[in-house]
Formats: structure tokens, C-alpha cells, sequence
């Protein structure tokens, strides 16, 4: 089959665990996007989920960083963190280890990723599940590209990410929907939270949506890391799936929440040919 | 190489439950396990999150880490401000401080 469903979100930990702390009605707003997500990908009856996240250490080190990686278990597990922190309770989740095998065999023909049978998920998978697939009923891919440890993940190999996933989707017989959460500006985890740069992540929602190849890998990461922070290194996750999906996306969420740290976003691709 | 040994400790720890059950039953037995410099020791050791900020851990690490120490969020975020106020900027890696010491970014 091929892909089915594509999109972007946001996966800071604040978004659950936080929740308590920001204004109810900006939470209802942003929570009920997230969730229609959800239902649209349900809608879309995909036999698997692709979600293409920045991870934050919870299996990947610099004692032996891939620049990609892809799972290849039959189930997860996570939260790593405290889940009364993260507010989403620990739990398995299912994979599928057959479809990751075909994926990663058709992927590396053209780059290089690692494998890995055993996996624990971060706030970057559990936040987008709580949303997406909360009776946690799809099996999940799961597909780490390093924002975290430099040297990091070029954004033209994020690119060539996204153009191997869509291939390897392709030549699979089943339905396949993506997912890439993350980004976009921020300074989590310093006591910068709660800084956003609204202007720079209109100016990249903007090449997303008219998956604008040259616009998106313009970025260096000096000034990604001056105008953007240390989280928006994550734009690799929105970049592969423009790639993989080659249409234009439509912004259903786009709203600075300081206390979650992020611009919050949901938004959806429609899949070109 | 010790900033690198710190964080592996953190990285352990974070996702590990074994790990976090035989340090809270003791401590130094599981940090021997560590090429640290005494400072980062202390500051594992005393549960300074301030230092181990600006010694350069890296803020996802060091976020995850304050959560299993069971530390509210504004608590955490001002964990790190007297870090800064106490022993000066952050000293390696990306997560430095770009706010100023009394800016309450998001009312935290």
C-alpha cells in the first residue's frame, strides 16, 4: 500500500504533565487538536504508525549515537520518565516487527540506519500516542533521528530519511500513517523554558506547508541554534516527513504555551504521488 | 571525558529501574562505577541540580533526572537559576542560560 495519513505535532512533556498549570480553555483548544488528529488518523484505518521523533536518551548515547534509528521489536515500553511527572501512566506498547524488518531492509538501500529490537520510549513517542492512538490499538514504528548528541543528523539526510521512508511505505502491503513530532523553536530543559521565537516558527511552518525542500534545509544549525534553540534542532522530524509525504500541510494548531514549553502544533500533509 | 562519565550516569540511571533501586539503597556503590571528578560527585551525591547544570550535563538528562529525584518543576527551574547565581554560566554542552537570573520566562 503506501502511506495513508502524515503530519507534524508537538511532543514537549509539559503538554501532559504540565496540563494543570496552563489556562484551562488554551488547553481544552490545543488537547481537542491533538485529539482530532487522532480521529483523522483512526479514519485513515492504518495497519501501523511511523513516528518519527527526536528522542531524549532513553536508549541512544554518545557512547554509540546513530545518526537514524529504526525499531524492530514486536512491543515498547514507556514512559522512561516518572510517569505521574509525564501524567501518562507506564505501559507496553505495541510494534510490529515483521513490518519494521521490511521497512529497514527497503530503507537501507539508500541510508544507513540502526536497528534496534529493544526500545524504550521517551515524552518525544508517549505524548503523541496519548493523543493519536490512546487506546494504544496501532502498532507503532518507531524512527530516531539525533538532535540531541553533536554531531548532529545533517537536514539533507533528514530529507533522504523521509524520501526512504515513503519508498520502503510504498513497496509494503500495508497501510502506513506517519508521524514526526518534535520542535519547533525552543530552549527546553534550561531556565529559558517556556521561550518561544513565534516569528521563526511561522517562517518554517510556512516551508513546511508548501514543502519547500530548499526553504526547510536552509537552516544551519549556528543559527537554528541562536534564533530557535537547542529544540529546534527537532525540525529534522518535520523535514523527513515533507520528504516522505511530498504534499503540502495544512496547520490545524499553531499557539505559543510558555508553560509547555513550545509553540503547540498539529498539522497534517496531505500524500503526493 | 568526566562530563562524558556524568552523563552516562544520568543516561542509566533515567531509564533504568535496577539502576535507580540500588542507588537509592546506596549511593556510592553505584557512582564508583563512574570516572567522575569530585565535584561532579558531590553534586550527584548532594542532589545539586544547579551544579550538575552548569557543569554542562545535558538538559534533557538533567530534566528527567530531576523528575526521578521527585522535584516540582518551578522547583527544578530554580534549581538551575541558583546553579548559575552560585557557581557562574554554564560551563560546556547546549543547554546554557540565555534568560536573565530574575526573568520568570513563563511565570515559573
Amino acid at each position: 500500500m503506501t502511506l495513508v495519513f502524515a503530519g507534524i505535532s508537538s511532543h514537549a512533556p509539559g503538554i501532559t504533565g504540565r496540563a494543570h498549570m496552563a489556562e484551562p480553555a488554551v488547553v481544552q483548544e490545543f488537547h481537542g487538536a491533538y485529539f482530532r488528529m487522532g480521529e483523522r488518523l483512526a479514519a485513515a484505518r492504518a495497519d501501523a504508525l511511523i513516528l518519527v521523533s527526536a528522542e531524549h536518551f532513553a536508549n541512544f548515547f554518545m557512547s554509540n549515537m546513530p545518526a537514524f534509528a529504526v525499531g524492530m521489536a514486536s512491543d515498547y515500553e514507556g514512559p522512561i520518565e516518572d510517569p505521574q511527572w509525564l501524567g501518562i501512566a507506564r505501559r507496553k506498547v505495541p510494534g510490529d516487527a515483521d513490518l519494521s524488518k521490511r521497512l529497514i531492509s527497503e530503507m537501507m538501500q539508500t541510508v544507513d540506519v540502526a536497528y534496534a529490537e529493544e526500545w524504550k520510549f521517551d515524552h518525544g513517542i508517549m505524548v503523541p500516542l496519548h493523543f493519536l492512538t490512546p487506546r494504544y490499538d496501532v502498532p507503532v514504528i518507531p524512527m530516531n533521528i539525533n538532535c540531541q548528541g553533536p554531531p548532529l543528523t545533517p537536514l539533507h539526510r533528514a530529507w533522504a530519511f523521509g524520501e526512504a521512508i515513503r519508498r520502503a511505505a510504498d513497496a509494503a502491503p500495508q497501510r502506513i500513517a506517519l508521524v514526526g513530532a518534535g520542535g519547533i523553536s525552543h530552549w527546553p530543559a534550561t531556565p529559558d523554558s517556556g521561550k518561544i521565537n513565534e516569528a521563526w516558527d511561522r517562517e518554517f511552518l510556512e516551508a513546511w506547508k508548501a514543502n519547500d525542500k530548499s526553504a526547510m534545509l536552509s537552516y544551519t544549525d549556528a543559527a537554528t541554534y541562536r534564533d530557535a534553540g537547542q529544540g529546534g534542532f527537532e525540525i529534522r522530524a518535520f523535514i523527513a516527513i515533507a520528504a516522505a509525504a511530498r504534499g503540502h500541510g495544512t496547520v490545524q494548531h499553531y499557539r505559543p504555551i510558555p508553560i509547555f514549553s513550545v509553540g503547540c502544533t498539529v498539522a497534517s500533509m496531505d500524500i503526493g504521488r | 571525558m568526566s562530563l562524558y562519565q556524568m552523563q552516562k550516569f544520568l543516561f542509566d540511571i533515567n531509564r533504568d529501574p535496577a539502576v535507580q533501586q540500588r542507588f537509592l539503597a546506596d549511593r556510592s556503590s553505584v557512582l564508583e562505577g563512574y570516572e567522575l571528578i569530585g565535584e561532579e560527585r558531590d553534586a550527584i551525591a548532594a542532589g545539586d541540580i544547579g551544579m550538575l547544570y552548569v557543569l554542562g550535563a545535558n538538559g534533557q538528562l538533567l530534566m528527567h533526572y530531576a523528575a526521578f529525584l521527585g522535584m516540582e518543576w518551578s522547583a527544578y527551574i530554580e534549581a538551575m537559576r541558583e546553579g548559575v547565581r552560585k557557581y557562574g554560566p554554564v560551563r560546556a554542552g547546549l543547554y546554557s542560560m540565555t534568560t536573565r537570573l530574575d526573568e520568570k520566562v513563563a511565570d515559573v
